[in-house]
């Protein structure tokens, strides 16, 4: 379980199956920005368990620490992600 | 504009072909199952269509404009905040809302990078560069650069936050009162509100 604030990385991550972790947004730092309690999880949902859910988070990505020094400079990004596309991150 | 148009144009064109077959296969599919008929699914349709209307957005926000205290219920819990103007949220699919700011130095973009979800109750059905994969991959690594294609211009001190609604939140820009505004009516307000302004390709 992640707090709002906590410091957190996606997973690297290519399932074969449905994901809805953006590969854009694999392997990046980010900041819990909202913790949305469970919501119906539908990674597992495509295998045939609809009533898979997970506890998903709001994330939030600096743009530089997406696109390194080609993105848009200022300003973030936000996706919403379930607990297994995450892990912590220590402080820096 | 011309890079979202264009683009949406080709890809569309193709892909909503292949899509009506397939419709037309699953619907005939279900229908020879006895899971439902043609018009079983035509009455769900037009339902959700007189549901759906991008005039229950612009009610939302012209109540936000006039009312601080439901403003600060609508950031807080959006799906509660509609409610209390009648609009189910959560009808067709158990949806959470969740409402972004725009205000001095900031600004909100919504995007879903993996597919096409969108506010529906409140702005009825996307519009086809919504769907499109210029914009769908485009919004989150050069915001600024779409905006300037729909002459929306943001300053450069302006930070922007795009809001990838990859789960089963849907999100809704509040834009900025536009100045000069103060002696309209709840109603004129309302009809200054557009469907770009609440996805954040444009400004109000």
């Amino acid at each position: 379980m992640f707090a709002l604030g906590d410091r957190v990385r996606t997973r690297i991550a290519n399932p074969a199956g449905h994901t809805r972790l953006p590969r854009y947004l694999s392997g990046r730092a980010g900041r819990v920005d909202a913790v949305l309690g469970t919501l119906p999880y539908p990674d597992r949902r495509a295998e045939g368990i609809v009533s898979a859910r997970e506890t998903a988070y709001t994330v939030r990505f600096e743009n530089a620490d997406v696109w390194g020094p080609d993105g848009e400079p200022r300003g973030s990004i936000c996706a919403d992600l379930f607990e297994s596309y995450l892990e912590p991150l220590e402080e820096q | 504009m011309s890079h979202v148009h264009d683009g949406a144009h080709e890809s569309s064109h193709e892909s909503s072909a292949g899509a009506a077959n397939r419709v037309k296969t699953l619907v005939a599919a279900l229908e020879a199952a006895n899971v439902l008929t043609e018009r079983e699914l035509d009455e769900t349709v037009e339902s959700f269509l007189a549901h759906a209307q991008p005039a229950n957005g612009a009610r939302v926000v012209a109540r936000a404009w006039v009312d601080d205290a439901f403003r600060e219920r609508l950031l807080a819990d959006g799906n509660a905040a509609v409610a209390e103007l009648g609009i189910d949220l959560a009808h067709w699919a158990p949806v959470r809302l969740r409402v972004v700011a725009n205000g001095p130095g900031r600004h909100n973009l919504i995007v879903c990078t993996l597919c096409s979800c969108y506010p529906l109750a409140l702005l009825g059905p996307s519009p086809t560069w919504y769907k499109s994969d210029a914009y769908r991959s485009r919004a989150v690594r050069d915001p600024r650069g779409i905006l300037a294609e729909f002459g929306t211009h943001v300053d450069a001190g302006v930070e922007i936050t795009v809001w990838d609604s990859t789960a089963e939140v849907r999100y809704l820009v509040l834009p900025e009162r536009p100045a000069g505004t103060e002696s309209l009516s709840e109603t004129e307000l309302e009809a200054l509100v557009t469907r770009n302004g609440l996805i954040g390709t444009a400004l109000v």
